[in-house]
């Protein structure tokens, strides 16, 4: 079992999205975060006073899997949110000690594997 | 006081009493008007910010607000002598350019026409961006609109409201008492146009765009209903009795479409909706205009209430019509204004100063309003066609697929609407503004 955790750009969310639901990855939570990784900065102007935002809007995304999925969750990612500029983020694969399901009470590889509509 | 007001009048110059021959009545409630017509464009510009999505709310209020600016500055140098000189039947003339001529005299002061009626070429300007939010460069927008209001707005406001005799529609007998044709549905057909030539949004049938700040439609719709008076009631030019038969309309008609609006969305889906009832209010209001100082104040409410009907149903059919009309600008303004302008052909009533309509025995005024209605959107079809096309040669139409994903805002104005002020740090004199995004 592995924790993916993919830190993505928010305007490739869909795309994203679209191509983890197409590799059948099915369980994942997102969170709209800010951070820095050292992308080109975007200069805004409010009433004559330029700034640069140096914190960037980002989607962070986390989906845990089983072994046979990890593959296959990263390809899915790297494909749909890249662009090729600087800022498209990046991709953690964490080990997981212990996953349980809370609505059943089963444990690790039972406890990721999604639940096929009847 | 008064006596300190008396003594000032004897020391005005002469020059600025001369207009005497001013009814201060009538000058009173234009002044008015014009300004409450003037609020009609920022309220649009929020009925339609709280429809988009947060990252373009800034870039449609803008297409919009900015119209203030350019749209204004082009009616007062040549759009109001397009419109209002003699000229020949189909298109007026170059006299009043610049402003030639035009003084305080009259029972209004000339001068006073060109902002009441510049405030009505800036709204119609800012009508048609509702189809084309989310896509559009703003500098393409901004010469779109300016020539536009010269070669197409100016052109069709002559064809109704030109001087009699040399006004091509309203010789025919075509009754248009606020500009349902020159406003309403002439601002519809260009924003389809437009969506025609520009195309869908990047994900336009893949993704559900909802409204982002459903109370800016809400206060949006109030606004525009308040502004609506100056539109409809100011355009009786005078403060009489044909003023007060338009406000009342004014009142009445929508708050009619509101009701069958609410009984329809409550019987199809069984909840009235918010958005709803605003779509409603302006549906009723668009309908209304060509009829307000024509007909009676129970033919103004059937004729709301009948308006709601085509406009609710092509509104819930369109996003299946593949036309991404964004925020369905065809719907309530095109749908509305040639409901409006044919049932105008309906209930207009001689009692209440109009040509007889349908109603009291008169079937051909239904056919004239049918006439003007088509000349309206041949008109607007053609020349909207043929500027955007123009536009598309000087500067792109479209922002780029990767701009459409981050964000109007950001990309056309370099600012967001509710920034996270975090992180933002100050660029200084001399230093390199970095890449922007």
């Amino acid at each position: 079992m592995k924790m993916i955790v993919a830190i993505i750009r928010p305007e490739k969310l869909n795309d994203v999205l679209e191509a983890l639901f197409k590799a059948e990855v099915r369980g994942l939570t997102i969170s709209r975060v800010q951070g820095h990784g050292g992308g080109t900065e975007r200069v805004e102007t409010y009433r004559g006073t330029t700034v640069k935002m140096g914190l960037y809007d980002k989607v962070k995304l986390e989906i845990g899997v089983s072994e046979a999925f990890v593959e296959p969750t990263i390809q899915a990612i790297l494909a749909s949110a890249r662009t090729g500029e600087v800022g498209d983020g990046k991709i953690f694969v964490l080990p997981v000690e212990r996953v349980v399901r809370i609505r059943t009470g089963e444990e690790n590889e039972a406890a990721v594997t999604p639940v096929r509509p009847s | 006081m008064m006596r300190l007001g008396t003594l000032f009048l004897f020391l005005l110059p002469g020059a600025a009493l001369a207009a005497g021959d001013t009814d201060t009545g009538t000058t009173a409630w234009m002044l008015v008007s014009t300004a409450l017509v003037l609020l009609m464009t920022p309220a649009l510009a929020f009925f339609y910010g709280g429809l988009v999505r947060q990252k373009n709310v800034l870039n449609t209020m803008m297409m919009s607000f900015g119209a203030l600016g350019f749209v204004t500055l082009v009616w007062a140098l040549f759009g109001y002598s397009i419109a209002y000189g003699t000229g020949n039947k189909f298109v007026g003339d170059l006299s009043m350019a610049f402003l030639n001529g035009l003084d305080l005299s009259g029972e209004m002061p000339a001068l006073l026409d060109v902002a009441f009626q510049g405030t009505f070429a800036v709204i119609t300007a800012a009508l048609i961006s509702g189809s084309l939010v989310g896509r559009m460069r703003f500098s393409a927008w901004l010469l779109f609109i300016v020539l536009w209001t010269v070669f197409d707005y100016a052109v069709l406001a002559h064809w109704v409201w030109g001087p009699a005799g040399s006004a091509f529609l309203k010789d025919l007998g075509a009754l248009d008492f606020a500009g349902g044709t020159v406003v309403h549905i002439n601002a519809a057909i260009a924003g389809v146009v437009g969506v025609a030539v520009l195309g869908p949004r990047k994900d336009f049938g893949r993704l559900a765009f909802l409204p982002h700040n459903i109370p800016f439609v809400l206060l949006g719709a109030g606004l525009l209903w308040f502004g609506w008076f100056g539109f409809n009631g100011g355009s009786a030019y005078g403060a009489n009795g044909s003023a007060g038969l338009a406000f009342t309309n004014t009142f009445l008609a929508p708050a009619a479409t509101m009701s069958v609006w609410m009984l329809l969305e409550l019987w199809r889906h069984g909840r009235a909706t918010a958005v709803g009832a605003a779509t409603a209010a302006v549906v009723g209001l668009v309908a209304v205009t060509p009829a307000a100082g024509f007909v009676g104040p129970l033919g103004a409410i059937w004729l709301g209430a009948i308006a709601a009907f085509p406009s609710f149903f092509f509104i819930l059919a369109r996003p299946r019509l593949g036309l991404d009309d964004s925020l369905d600008v065809f719907g309530a303004h095109g749908i509305g204004g040639i409901t409006g302008a044919l049932l105008t052909g309906v209930f207009a009533s001689e009692a209440w100063g109009g040509t007889p309509g349908l109603l009291e025995g008169n079937a051909a005024q239904v056919w004239v309003q049918l006439v003007a209605v088509a000349a309206a959107v041949l008109l607007s079809a053609v020349a909207s066609f043929v500027i955007f096309k123009l536009v598309g040669l000087v500067v792109p139409l479209r922002t780029t697929q990767r701009e459409e994903a981050v964000g109007l805002d950001a990309v056309q104005h370099g600012e967001e609407a509710y920034p996270t002020t975090e992180g933002a740090i100050l660029v200084l004199d001399g230093e390199r503004a970095g890449g922007a995004a």
